[in-house]
């Protein structure tokens, strides 16, 4: 039996209303996006829907209090919460680059977390 | 110290747009270009905005707010731009005077050959929303909070109602619940959302943080501390139903009610505003009204997108170089009107049609099945069709000088959204 899931893109604000088609877990096709990029997000929202998770950790002698990171990749929804949870207790030091690994392999993803921005270190 | 600096661009504010528009000058040939921004660090608003989202159609990646941020801040330092930090413009006239202050100078004042407002926005308080109740601690805007949590890592309060679903308040709702409190719902007035579609569905939908449309706080309790929020579903009037109020137990009410472009500068010198947009009149090169003053991002209306904010900024950017390179030759302004389901446009107005111009827009209502056009005296210049239509989602529509050939001489530009059937 054919099944229908609907699904709002967020992959851009176009926020596109998809349609996706499966049967018995096959998907079949989608429909109501404006580009590619929609097919796939349907297709991972589907089968493993993944978030970007982002957040704070505190910095030791920065110029603020707070590092934003994120993870490098997308990562399984299901594990967005329990991943802000994994980097309670993390701090770390200033100075700190953009892109500069702060805790790598986030809960067995392969997925590391990043420094979203420069920090300085205090004079 | 008291002598006075001649720059030829002065820029108010270093955000997405002050940065945006100090480098596209930069490239347009200026030397002389003095960057001034109040806070500590370049960046304006996007270092506390560390959600994702940002830069899809500037960078063709997704990035958060700090890290579009990073890339223009790197840029600047190493273009010649002179960035005075924890400075502070007090005051500028019609014919650019401009006063500043900051700790290391005492107060300085500039006439810079041009001058771009890049000051963004501010955010409507309960004050402007007319909130009845007590006065408590723990009332408080959706970006306040976002700057408490995010920057200066602190906690506003454990159990939180939302008032309006912007999408500032709608990115604090998953902020609150990944920081251990206790988001009991977000509050519309309207039967749409206010944010984006997208945030609606990873912010709340996600977290399983209800949304109730056509409901709208009625009270505030609490003497000290905010107690409870009385909310109530609302008519096709937008009056709250008596019979539909419930009081919700809460620490913290946040406020996702709007912003406000900042033009406080603007008005005392004389820069004429559009009480649409509560922004600057613009033109195609984000001139204002006021001879060599120029405006970009969120101080002319407010764009959904910082990659819009940018887009704007290096149009004013490029403008201001032209005016201080070239001079002023212009031709006279044409009014841009709003046309069928279009409540605003950016610009109000174009002089030159010799050049690539951006149109920003939003509808008035939601459409499917569309098409956004332009045209010049009733003659179609350029056109798209849309799918869907909705106001918290702007438009941008592009002419080319292409399409503007034969178009000179115009005496109106309009800007229109149709049925899809009547599409070029």
């Amino acid at each position: 039996m054919k099944n229908k899931h609907n699904f709002v893109c967020i992959s851009c604000p176009l926020s596109c209303a998809l349609e996706l088609t499966e049967e018995e877990g096959e998907v079949l096709g989608v429909s109501g996006n404006e580009c590619k990029v929609g097919v796939k997000y349907a297709e991972e929202e589907f089968r493993d829907p993944r978030r970007v998770v982002t957040t704070t950790v505190p910095v030791r002698d920065g110029i603020l209090p707070l590092l934003p990171v994120r993870t490098a990749e997308a990562i399984p929804k299901r594990l967005v919460v329990e991943a802000v949870g994994a980097l309670a207790g993390l701090v770390v030091e200033a100075p700190v680059t953009d892109g500069q690994v702060i805790y790598p392999d986030m809960l067995g993803t392969g997925v590391d977390v990043i420094a979203s921005r420069d920090l300085a270190r205090v004079e | 110290m008291n002598k006075t600096r001649k720059p030829e661009l002065a820029v108010i504010g270093a955000g997405p747009a002050g940065l945006g528009a100090a480098l596209a000058a930069s490239k347009a040939g200026l030397n002389d270009i003095m960057l001034i921004e109040r806070d500590i660090e370049l960046g304006g608003i996007l270092p506390q905005c560390i959600h994702d989202g940002f830069g899809s159609i500037v960078f063709k990646e997704v990035l958060t707010g700090p890290q579009y941020a990073q890339r223009f801040i790197d840029e600047v330092e190493r273009a010649n731009v002179d960035v005075r930090l924890r400075t502070m413009v007090l005051e500028m006239t019609g014919d650019r005077r401009v006063t500043v202050v900051n700790d290391r100078e005492g107060i300085i004042e500039i006439e810079p050959k041009s001058v771009v407002l890049a000051m963004g926005c501010r955010e409507r308080t309960r004050h402007q929303v007319m909130l009845p109740g007590f006065r408590p601690a723990g009332v408080i805007t959706a970006g306040a909070a976002q700057r408490d949590i995010n920057i200066e890592g602190l906690m506003p309060g454990r159990k939180i109602v939302i008032l309006g679903s912007g999408d500032i308040g709608l990115i604090m709702a998953r902020r609150f619940v990944l920081e251990g409190a206790y988001v009991e719902g977000v509050y519309e007035i309207m039967d749409h959302p206010g944010g984006l579609t997208r945030n609606v569905v990873q912010c709340l939908n996600d977290f399983d943080i209800p949304l109730h449309l056509s409901h709208t706080a009625t009270f505030i309790h609490g003497r000290k501390r905010v107690e409870a929020v009385s909310v109530a579903r609302v008519d096709e009037d937008l009056k709250p139903i008596k019979e539909t109020e419930r009081r919700v137990p809460c620490d913290t009410l946040v406020l996702s009610v709007g912003l406000i472009p900042e033009n406080e500068l603007s008005k005392h010198a004389g820069v004429e505003l559009d009480p649409v947009t509560g922004g600057p009149f613009v033109d195609e090169r984000m001139e204002t009204s006021v001879d060599g003053i120029f405006a970009c991002g969120n101080v002319v209306n407010v764009f959904d997108l910082v990659d819009y904010v940018t887009h704007s900024a290096e149009v004013a950017g490029r403008g201001a170089a032209e005016y201080v390179l070239e001079g002023r030759k212009k031709e006279a302004p044409v009014r841009v009107v709003p046309g069928r389901n279009v409540k605003y446009v950016v610009p109000q107005y174009v002089s030159d049609l010799d050049r690539d111009i951006d149109f920003y827009f939003r509808v008035e209502h939601p459409e499917r099945a569309v098409a956004a056009r332009i045209l010049a005296d009733g003659r179609l210049l350029a056109g798209k069709k849309h799918r869907m239509v909705r106001p918290p989602e702007m438009i941008k529509q592009s002419a080319s000088a292409v399409d503007f050939a034969g178009a000179g001489g115009a005496r109106e530009i309009t800007v229109e959204v149709v049925a899809g059937e009547e599409q070029a």
